[in-house]
């Protein structure tokens, strides 16, 4: 391969020299980013990863960017956090929270794919970028082309929650309300791109986009010692996450820096949109589109670009897919701040209830070494949580007031627990 | 008077709009009119005015490759009835491929399905 990397047709195997270009002229099937791991097998080694920066640009050797490239923002390297006591609920014993709730700048996963989808923006010269959304991806965009200076035309379905729009706005971006779900948002971005002469990070700049997120792979791997899990959780909406972290394990084991080991994927949707969670349960590689229905509107994306995908390294892995209702996913919001303190978006609840599914059904044991991969922050869909929690009384400033406010409280909880007083 | 049906079906005329990706096989062409009844008349239909794309539009089983999509009005044809659908006077169809970006081969290293580096 004559440079680090370069665009290669996932079906019919044609190269390209790099461009803004997701689309094979030959088949019309996706490209993809083809990393040099030979070249890369120098640079690419623990000591000097150690050495590199406290954020995802530390795996810099195998992202889509020039070697000289130095990153504005440090995007990634977010906690992986054990979770002992969400365990002890849902039945684990080694279970770990990858928590992208606090990615930086915008608070979830997407910060990962749009670093290197700008970075590429700035190489191919755009001025001026855009993305189709869900809500977090336009929280990225937003944000990191304000830190490079470049215009953003940000398009999203217009039942968006007003969290994510105001994070959004606030950048000084175009925001775009399109009258429409994320399938025509995305459809609508496809014609744009073919138009205008923009950069639009899941569209034609797809490809380096997406590598982005095998960070998420690489930092698994080396928070947990340079060892792969025995089983991944991913919230799937496009389908593209899980697929790559795949690939990131799949090349730390090519590079030597981990034991081969048979990693399973487990695939995480909503139930009022789990095009890819129906064809694994089906056995099948068809995708059958769906009109999405479901408060976890950063899952909601009826016709997912990566489904096929998804839905091959799921069952190639030995894995399996499940969806969650609505009223599961808040309530496993709830459980994972009320056990680990991780407060997460309705993403997050997803993932979260299709892990305690996962447990419960036996298709992980408990003792099996597992991550859940939390991908985005809860601020940014409160709504969900409306009228969840009373607004109680204020209580006046003396301690007698505050002593019979306690007072009250425990013997409603008397009254809750059915006289048993719980200290 | 005898014949308003197919006087009808005779007059339905669709707009097609056709993606970049298609244009290296079209001489440029971005745009046509098609008198097509449904989806499967219209593939042919393209075929034959753009014989360069017919090889690319289809895999070797001569099936319509799957990441090509099409869309009447805004809506999924596969939710109007996909083949079945009868297209209307003034339909609008937008041909766009998919768009993604994930990792079906087995890695990047030789780029092969049924990889054998790792």
């Amino acid at each position: 391969m004559a440079r680090a990397y370069e665009l290669r047709c996932r079906e019919c195997g044609k190269r390209y020299d790099n461009a803004p270009l997701s689309i094979c002229d030959e088949c019309f099937s996706p490209l993809e980013v083809q990393c040099d791991l030979e070249a890369a097998r120098k640079t690419f080694t623990r000591e000097a990863i150690a050495r590199g920066p406290g954020s995802m640009w530390r795996y810099q050797a195998l992202l889509p960017v020039p070697d000289d490239y130095v990153a504005p923002t440090p995007t990634g390297w977010t906690p992986l956090l054990r979770a002992p006591r969400l365990a002890q609920r849902i039945g684990a014993s080694n279970l770990y929270i990858k928590n992208d709730a606090v990615c930086l700048p915008t608070l979830s996963f997407k910060d990962r794919v749009v670093s290197v989808a700008l970075a590429n923006a700035q190489i191919f010269g755009f001025d001026t970028v855009g993305c189709s959304s869900t809500g977090n991806l336009a929280n990225a965009v937003a944000a990191q082309a304000a830190r490079l200076g470049l215009k953003s035309y940000i398009l999203v379905p217009d039942d968006l929650e007003p969290a994510k729009i105001l994070n959004t706005q606030v950048y000084g971006a175009k925001l775009v309300r399109i009258d429409g779900n994320y399938d025509h948002v995305n459809r609508l971005c496809s014609q744009i791109a073919d138009r205008y002469n923009w950069g639009f990070v899941n569209v034609n700049l797809r490809p380096y986009y997406a590598e982005g997120s095998k960070t998420v792979g690489f930092e698994i791997a080396e928070q947990l010692g340079w060892r792969l899990p025995d089983n991944v959780v991913v919230p799937m909406a496009g389908g593209s996450l899980i697929t790559k972290i795949r690939k990131a394990f799949k090349e730390l084991i090519a590079l030597g820096l981990v034991e081969e080991r048979e990693v399973r994927f487990f695939g995480a949707q909503a139930t009022g949109c789990s095009p890819i969670a129906t064809a694994v349960k089906a056995g099948t590689n068809h995708i059958e589109p769906q009109r999405p229905s479901t408060i976890a509107r950063s899952l909601a994306i009826g016709n997912p670009a990566d489904g096929v995908y998804a839905a091959r390294c799921i069952r190639d892995s030995g894995g399996w897919a499940e969806d969650v209702s609505d009223i599961e996913i808040v309530s496993a919001i709830q459980e994972l701040a009320e056990t680990e303190g991780v407060f997460t978006e309705t993403a997050g609840g997803v993932t979260t209830a299709v892990t305690a599914r996962l447990y419960a059904h036996g298709r992980i044991r408990p003792d099996e070494l597992t991550v859940t991969c939390i991908t985005g922050n809860g601020l940014k869909t409160t709504d969900a949580l409306a009228g969840a929690y009373e607004l109680e009384a204020p209580v006046r400033p003396r301690l007698s007031d505050f002593e019979t406010y306690l007072e009250e409280q425990n013997e409603e909880h008397e009254l809750v627990s059915g006289g048993v007083r719980v200290r | 008077m005898k014949n308003t049906s197919s006087c009808l079906e005779a007059s339905v005329s669709v707009r097609v709009l056709l993606p970049n990706a298609f244009q290296k096989h079209t001489d440029g062409t971005r745009e046509i009119r098609s008198n097509a009844g449904n989806l499967p008349e219209l593939i042919t239909e393209i075929e034959t005015t753009f014989p360069a794309l017919k090889a690319h539009l289809r895999d070797e089983q001569g099936q319509v490759r799957r990441f090509i999509n099409f869309y009447v009005n805004e809506e999924d044809i596969r939710f109007l009835g996909n083949d079945k659908y009868a297209f209307k006077d003034g339909d609008e169809v937008l041909v766009i491929p998919s768009i993604a970006g994930g990792c079906f081969s087995c890695c990047s290293y030789c780029g092969k399905e049924d990889c054998v580096c790792c």
